[in-house]
């Protein structure tokens, strides 16, 4: 950013601000790719590094094993992604306020049982039973943020009760039974593992995202050119298009030679476009990163911190009990282990390595989405490999690690270039 | 002197003050922090606050934002009665405050910090092209050098945080601007940037509070200068009247003598100093 610090004369302050910032990013293609890796080398590197990540892992894995990248394992990898990647979604938001919820694996296992025992035990409608399930996360979240804001306990301390009870809450819900199956036949069921979208309609709904991305951006490109501002230019925007119209393209042929896109992977998919959508856009996303930014700050602009907190982890908990349900519907089964041993650990270091920091303000939602793909590819292909879970453990622990040590190097790079 | 403008019905004379408070008491447990003090500013005019430490300064500052309350004194803005019970009671009433940390959000970019709290566009969205544009419009205005709307504020050198601090106080049209030790931590050329501003602020015909330790600060930019000492009014002076010898004097309690008590006599009529 070196070249925008260039001090103006006082009197075409204003206007050439204006021009400097078009410089500095109105330059069509070049000047996009100028801004990319300036932006790299000062340490912001966003969503690079879990990329590359996942590339290797695929490149890796596929030297081990050629059919690790067929398309049959690649439509796996993206069922077996999903309950942990919705509880992760749900980390994200935690982790922008700089708060951490621990419980979400309880939470997730807890709700799995209640609407596992209303469904298959006492004959409920399915529908009520997610919805009691999902209502139980968003309860345990809003008590979560009423303890937090009103009597100040720190969310880790919280969210570690919640661990120990919740799991306990699990035992007694589930009575003595061990086990509750849930029917393959149950809706439920079908949706996290037959239904899928059928090639034609799949083609549709890329060609739909595709046209809408490229309308809303040029919307985006007039109001800014009406209103006097700086705007991408329309080849950067065309470029754009046609990269996602090619990769989603390519992307859904490919999945589409086995069985193609899950309802739950588009399930989820658009729970990560829509939530992104929030952060970005809405008023609440906007205050959710000033709290996790400066939480005075916050407070003294008018902001109602406490409601930011306690919607924020009401919204962590539903998607954990989400995340559960969709456990229970994967693998048709909820037990006294369910929500246990890695889910919560395998949620936060998805968040955590897609790029979300841990100290509040900084991350998105597809941080979620790349994280939770980098681990359950990496599960996929040690399991493929024939590897113990010992060196699956460690390996994870070891990837973690990585993400967050390449987060602090960034940091350090950030701070001396001066992006915070 | 300055002609305040006025849009209320209030039968207002050409002095009259946008802010005015009238024997504000204040205590913290056995500690009276503020006693009987008297403070006004009007439309146009900056009124500089100096004492030392403990002489009550921030309480002064804190009330008039409505951190705290006073315990006795009333309150008028623009000739009416109020009572400021909280930060944004004083912000709709049009006092807006810049606070020495200039709570800025480091994660999130000018035009983010600049509306925060008070985003344009819908409930539930904001409009980010109208933002941008209000953005450009308010730090024009100020004639302030930001390279881009868009960077974090944690890139902005220390001046250019407090331009973006005080475009922020300035986005609900405020009547009334405090800053609070706004040249604390500047070098020289950044406090010359923010006394710029100040004038700007001023040629708007804002009320202009500015707290500060700096006597050539002060002496550059205000028009009156009040003096507190432990919690009561010392001293008021017309800045164009006033030594640094006699303003010291004033801050350190040795000022009874004729020529304080004259100066104080004549600008606050019927003041208790």
């Amino acid at each position: 950013m070196s070249r925008t610090r260039t001090p103006q004369a006082d009197d075409t302050a204003a206007r050439a601000d204006l021009i400097d910032e078009r410089l500095a990013q109105d330059t069509g293609l070049r000047g996009a790719v100028d801004a990319f890796r300036r932006r790299i080398r000062d340490g912001d590197l966003g969503l690079l590094p879990v990329v590359i990540g996942l590339l290797v892992i695929g490149l890796v894995f596929y030297l081990q094993d050629v059919t690790y990248l067929s398309s049959s394992n690649l439509v796996n990898i993206t069922l077996n992604a999903v309950p942990y990647g919705i509880i992760a979604v749900g980390i994200v938001l935690v982790l922008l306020l700089g708060e951490i919820d621990l419980s979400v694996g309880s939470i997730s296992g807890l709700a799995a049982s209640i609407t596992a025992v209303m469904v298959v035990n006492n004959d409920q409608p399915l529908v009520l039973g997610i919805l009691a399930g999902a209502g139980t996360g968003a309860v345990i979240g809003i008590a979560y943020g009423l303890i937090f804001t009103k009597i100040g306990v720190p969310s880790f301390v919280i969210t570690l009760a919640g661990l120990l009870g919740f799991v306990g809450v699990q035992y007694l819900v589930l009575g003595d039974q061990g086990t509750i199956n849930l029917p393959r036949t149950s809706a439920l069921a079908q949706f996290a593992r037959e239904d899928f979208l059928s090639p034609v309609v799949s083609y549709v709904v890329v060609a739909a995202i595709v046209a809408l991305y490229a309308l809303v951006s040029i919307i985006g490109i007039r109001r800014r050119t009406a209103a006097g501002l700086p705007a991408q230019s329309l080849t950067l925007v065309l470029v754009k298009s046609a990269i996602l119209l090619g990769g989603l393209g390519f992307l859904t042929y490919y999945l589409n030679i086995d069985r193609g896109w899950g309802y739950a992977v588009v399930f989820f998919i658009g729970l990560v476009v829509l939530l992104d959508l929030v952060l970005r856009k809405s008023t609440w996303g906007r205050h959710l990163y000033a709290v996790g930014g400066n939480v005075e700050a916050a407070r003294r602009s008018g902001i109602n911190v406490n409601w930011i907190y306690i919607s924020a982890f009401s919204l962590t908990g539903t998607l954990a009990a989400t995340g559960g349900l969709m456990f229970l519907a994967r693998l048709t089964s909820v037990s006294q282990a369910s929500g246990s041993n890695d889910v919560n650990l395998t949620a936060i270091a998805a968040a955590v390595i897609g790029g979300t920091s841990l100290f509040g303000g900084r991350g998105s939602a597809y941080s979620a989405l790349l994280g939770v793909l980098v681990l359950t590819a990496i599960t996929s292909g040690l399991n493929r490999i024939g590897v113990d879970s010992s060196v699956r453990y460690i390996v994870t622990g070891a990837v973690l690690l990585l993400a967050v040590s390449i987060d602090a190097i960034a940091r350090r790079a950030r701070a001396s270039s001066g992006r915070g | 002197m300055s002609v305040a403008t006025h849009e209320s019905g209030s039968p207002a004379s050409t002095t009259e003050p946008v802010l005015e408070l009238t024997g504000i008491g204040k205590h913290f447990g056995a500690v009276q922090a503020l006693a009987g003090v008297d403070f006004q500013v009007r439309a146009g005019e900056v009124v500089a606050l100096v004492g030392d430490n403990g002489a009550g300064k921030s309480t002064l500052v804190k009330i008039m934002s409505g951190v705290y309350q006073a315990d006795s004194g009333s309150m008028q803005v623009e000739g009416r009665q109020v009572h400021i019970h909280s930060p944004s009671a004083a912000q709709s009433l049009g006092i807006a405050t810049v606070f020495q940390d200039l709570a800025l959000c480091d994660n999130l970019d000018v035009v983010a910090n600049l509306f925060l709290g008070s985003e344009l566009g819908t409930k539930a969205w904001m409009d980010e092209v109208a933002m941008e544009k209000e953005s450009w419009r308010l730090l024009r205005e100020l004639g302030a050098k930001i390279p881009t709307v868009r960077i974090p504020v944690a890139s902005l050198s220390g001046g250019q945080r407090q331009t973006v601090a005080i475009a922020r106080s300035l986005v609900g049209n405020p009547k009334v601007v405090m800053l609070d030790e706004p040249t604390a931590a500047l070098g020289v050329a950044q406090t010359a940037e923010v006394l710029n501003l100040v004038e700007r602020l001023r040629e708007q015909r804002l009320g202009v509070i500015l707290v500060s330790h700096n006597m050539a600060d002060v002496q550059a930019v205000a028009d009156r200068i009040v003096v507190l000492r432990l919690g009561r009014n010392e001293a008021e002076f017309r800045t164009v009247d006033v030594t640094t010898e006699q303003l010291v004097a004033a801050i350190t309690g040795a000022s009874d003598n004729v020529v304080a008590e004259r100066n104080a006599r004549r600008e606050a009529p019927g003041g208790q100093s």
